[in-house]
């Protein structure tokens, strides 16, 4: 879906879903999953269905992810970080997570 | 990287959104003395045209085109000025009382501000179609988000659908950085230039008129284009293909990137909770605050700049931002020297001349901003376009009242990306103007907040007693 | 049929407001067959069913009005049946649920002040019981296992529930639409008058003429009842409600304070301010009920707030529902009260077939009457 220009920024390693994933310094958390090939990043609470990150500017709330253990952040605002810990989240999301 | 507990606890000026028009206004007010600070809530300044100036990876000055690098000086001016600039910073409460609530790292704050100015530009038009939440289906905006911010840039199967001037420009973007394109999906009527041709003159002796010719014809060179009257992305977990239609027949294009496109229109949340009054703009086909010649509101000491004020692109957007901060500096501080509005107006006349001849040409159609059947216009809650309608013709007769029946604009977006399509069905079914449809009434956290955040903020006696009885 | 009503058209009953009250007694009225027109205010009315906590609830009712604690538990009962028939006219589940709710203490002198006042409430005479216990930390725990270490206590009642409100508002409305019922929003009632046996109410939309009127119009019920010869006393007073994104069910009993729904979001509220100014919002008071919502159950902490609301109470000077019928004006009613959720079965079943018959059974509502308000001032 998309390619990097070649760059220079350095590696940034996170780990999605429990597998580890190459990221750049100035990536977003929503940009290196699109960058990782990654399919969706969530499932909503409705339905069922699978989202990925649609505007990439903070207003569709389609890239929330689990950060650290904490639901519902949106990946398109927030930095990626060494040994960050990214989850999918699956339809509602739970209490206490 | 300003914390929350770092900021004091007034400002004179608070700017809310990096962007041009934020940037300009920060840099002018702080320069003529007035304490201002500047919150954006993106990794770093720049708002949405200007994204990631300070840190693009695409070196490559050609790629993005010399207007993206007139982000720069604006970013170093705001630098410079002494303004306070704190990213990762989201405002989620402004009142008439201009008290602002601002979350930074998971701290909510209350800020009190002496005036304010609204920068929040604008957001990509909702384009309702079949299919628009598979993964896969992104706007057009996102993609050069992408392009700009980390160097990505489109591969596989891409296909571009809509119209307006970003559309082709991302489409140049991504050529010169060597991605590719598949095809791209016109939905501009033809009509649309009998309407624009009027307003040529204008256009013509604007800025865009020459760069937009050359923009068209190095898209054109490269790729294929298509009239589109429907379009569908259609998959299972993703967007597979894309069906389109034009003059009766339908093609199917294999895409694994739908890109979508059909103009920007005014992020209106923020002023809309701060109790901003908004019209209808048929032209634009959206609502806008409605303003006075320095950009200030109908509430007291908030004013409105940049595209958040109407459409107008991102060198006026700096304009109207200088416009509103010499207002603010003349109201807070009468004795300092502010620089004559005079001469900014003249290039703010200049950069707005020819908006018309582009908004009628860029004109989306109805049936791309009022869908049937099934398809989802309330992406957060999945309400479809039929509900919406159906509601509308038992009586529902505004957005309000839809939100109580159906849900929509309830989820995390709050609206944003639903409340001009349901504001346009409500009129469509119901054969009222825009401004009697109105819009949702918005409420605090304009972007949500933990209830932790809003649990730590300062509780006065008597509203302690408003609930603990 | 939401058909512009032409100057000629006439109906049997004209239901002023269309709200949860209005419309609950609209949809009885139509049962009855009767031929019903609902006049509305627009999309920016001040509407207390947009912004009510949707609890049916029993405990604490009828502290001073004793029969209104029978009057409740008669709704409270007949609640599901009511929902069942909606759901066979409409199709869609309104999601009532009666677990038993919960008031939550979180200090000693709060729990007193809670035995305290359900002791007098108990105490007067005519009460009818129903049974709500006070529970200390263990006992409320082993029923809502996530409560935090500051909740000393509660009381819980048995008969206690709650459902989806703003879904049962749009079934009443489907279902008065699937029955004919003319609707006819943005027709603010502005004067009534009764003429040649039949009551012609204005709007800036024209003039709408029935045999009867129903007012149910909220707090504008105090300047429309003189119209007919009825009063209304009111004192409104404004709430706010937090309420989060939507999450795993977490919570199997409402709190009076706060209650998940049936989509998943959690509902935070009960504050009471003076201030009458729907589009206000005081932070401070959200932040408290917040905190108390932390408090009570700290596994919300980081969950996402994604909306706060506030709107205005329905509210008689005495918090008591008022149902009258006028004696100088026959053929008009009020139908008035708060608690416009719990008592929506009642007003449908019970309320509409009075006023379709045209007089109110004083056996069932005399104590009701807003004449009460003369004889306390006698008092």
């Amino acid at each position: 879906m998309f390619k990097r220009l070649a760059d220079s920024s350095p590696a940034v390693g996170i780990i999605v879903d429990g597998k580890p994933v190459s990221a750049r310094a100035g990536d977003t958390i929503a940009a290196a999953l699109l960058a990782a090939g990654i399919g969706h990043c969530r499932t909503t609470p409705v339905t069922g269905a699978p989202r990925a990150p649609y505007c990439l500017m903070g207003v569709c709330f389609d890239c929330l992810v689990t950060v650290d253990g904490v639901g519902s952040r949106q990946g398109c605002l927030i930095p990626v970080r060494e040994g960050m810990k990214v989850e999918t989240q699956l339809g509602r999301r739970e209490a206490g997570r | 990287m300003t914390a929350s507990a770092d900021l004091a606890p007034s400002y004179e000026l608070v700017v809310i959104g990096g962007g041009p028009a934020g940037l300009a206004a920060a840099a002018l007010a702080a320069r003529a003395g007035v304490s201002t600070v500047l919150f954006d809530e993106n990794p770093g300044v720049g708002g949405q045209i200007y994204r990631a100036i300070t840190s693009t990876p695409v070196k490559d000055r050609a790629i993005l085109g010399e207007d993206y690098w007139d982000g720069a000086k604006l970013a170093e001016e705001a630098k410079a000025s002494g303004a306070l600039i704190v990213n990762g910073a989201t405002v989620w409460s402004l009142d008439r009382q201009r008290i602002v609530g601002i979350s930074i790292a998971g701290k909510a704050r209350m800020i009190e501000a002496g005036r304010v100015i609204i920068a929040t530009g604008s957001q990509e038009r909702p384009f309702p179609i079949p299919g628009w939440t598979l993964p896969g289906v992104m706007t057009a905006g996102a993609a050069q988000t992408a392009l700009k911010a980390q160097g990505l840039v489109a591969s596989g199967r891409t296909v571009l659908a809509g119209g307006g001037p970003l559309l082709w420009l991302l489409a140049a973007q991504t050529l010169r950085a060597g991605g590719k394109i598949d095809a791209i999906l016109d939905t501009m009527p033809r009509r649309n230039w009998l309407h624009a041709m009027f307003h040529l003159p204008g256009f013509a002796l604007s800025p865009y008129f020459g760069k937009g010719m050359a923009l068209l014809k190095e898209v054109r060179a490269k790729v294929p284009i298509h009239r589109a009257d429907t379009i569908e992305a259609v998959g299972a977990d993703r967007v597979r293909e894309v069906l389109f239609s034009s003059g009766g027949e339908t093609r199917r294009l294999p895409a694994d990137l739908l890109l979508l496109h059909q103009g920007v229109v005014p992020n209106v949340n923020l002023a809309n909770a701060a109790g901003v009054a908004h019209v209808w703009n048929d032209r634009q086909l959206c609502f806008v605050p409605v303003l006075d010649a320095d950009f200030g509101s109908s509430v007291p000491g908030i004013a409105v700049a940049g595209d958040g004020a109407g459409i107008a692109g991102g060198t006026a957007a700096a304009e109207r931002g200088r416009i509103a901060a010499i207002a603010a500096v003349r109201a807070l501080k009468p004795d300092c020297i502010v620089p004559d509005t005079q001469a900014i107006r003249q290039r703010l006349q200049r950069e707005e001349m020819g908006r018309s001849f582009l908004d009628l040409l860029n004109r989306p159609v109805d049936a791309f901003r009022q869908p049937a059947g099934n398809t989802i216009v309330c992406r957060c809650e999945e309400v479809t376009a039929n509900q919406v309608r159906d509601t509308a013709k038992m009586g529902c007769e505004g957005p309000n009242q839809m939100k109580a029946f159906l849900r929509c604009g309830m989820g995390p977006c709050q609206g944003r990306l639903c409340g001009l399509t349901v504001a346009e069905l409500i009129s469509a079914e119901r054969g009222a103007t825009l401004d009697e449809v109105g819009y949702y009434r918005l409420r605090p956290p304009v972007k949500p907040i933990t209830l932790a955040e809003l649990a730590s903020l300062p509780i006065s006696e008597a509203e302690r007693k408003a609930v603990e009885r | 049929m939401a058909a512009e009503a032409s100057a000629g058209d006439e109906f049997d009953v004209a239901v002023v407001g269309g709200g949860l009250v209005g419309v609950a007694t609209a949809w009885g009225l139509a049962r009855e067959g009767c031929r019903v027109v609902v006049l509305d205010e627009g999309d920016r009315a001040v509407r207390a069913s947009r912004g009510n906590f949707a609890l049916v609830w029993v405990q604490s009712k009828g502290l001073g009005l004793a029969p209104y604690a029978g009057w409740t538990i008669k709704s409270s009962n007949a609640w599901g049946g009511f929902s069942d028939l909606l759901k066979q006219e409409t199709g869609l589940d309104v999601a009532f649920q009666r677990p038993g709710g919960f008031h939550l203490c979180l200090s000693e002198k709060e729990l007193e002040t809670r035995a305290n006042n359900l002791k007098r409430l108990h105490n007067q005479p005519g009460i009818v019981d129903y049974k709500t216990e006070i529970l200390n930390h263990d006992q409320v725990k082993a029923m809502l296992p996530d409560i935090g270490p500051e909740v000393v206590g509660g009381s819980f009642c048995p008969l206690d529930g709650h459902v989806n409100s703003l879904r049962l508002f749009r079934t009443l409305h489907t279902a008065l639409n699937a029955r004919g019922v003319t609707y006819l929003p943005s027709h603010r009632v502005e004067n009534i008058t009764r003429e040649g046996g039949e009551f012609r109410l204005m709007t800036p939309h024209g003039e709408i003429r029935a045999a009867k009127v129903a007012l149910a119009a909220g707090n504008a019920n105090m300047r429309l009842a003189p119209m007919v010869g009825l009063e209304a006393p009111m004192r409104p007073e404004r709430g706010q409600i937090v309420v989060t994104e939507r999450l795993r069910p977490f919570l199997n009993h409402p709190v009076v304070t706060l209650r998940q729904t049936d989509e998943g979001t959690v509902m935070i509220g009960d504050s009471k301010e003076e201030s009458v100014d729907p589009s206000g919002l005081t932070i401070g008071v959200s932040a408290t009920e917040a905190e108390r919502a932390v408090r009570q159950f700290p596994l919300l902490a980081n969950v996402n707030v994604v909306r706060t609301w506030s709107a205005i109470r329905v509210m008689t000077q005495d918090g008591f529902p008022i149902y009258d019928e006028s004696k100088t004006h026959p053929g008009a009613f009020t139908v008035c009260c708060h608690s416009g959720v719990t008592l929506a079965a009642n007003h449908a079943l019970t309320i509409a077939p009075m006023i379709a018959r045209g007089a109110l059974d004083a056996s069932l509502v005399a104590p009701f009457s807003a004449r009460r308000f003369h004889v306390q001032a006698a008092g």
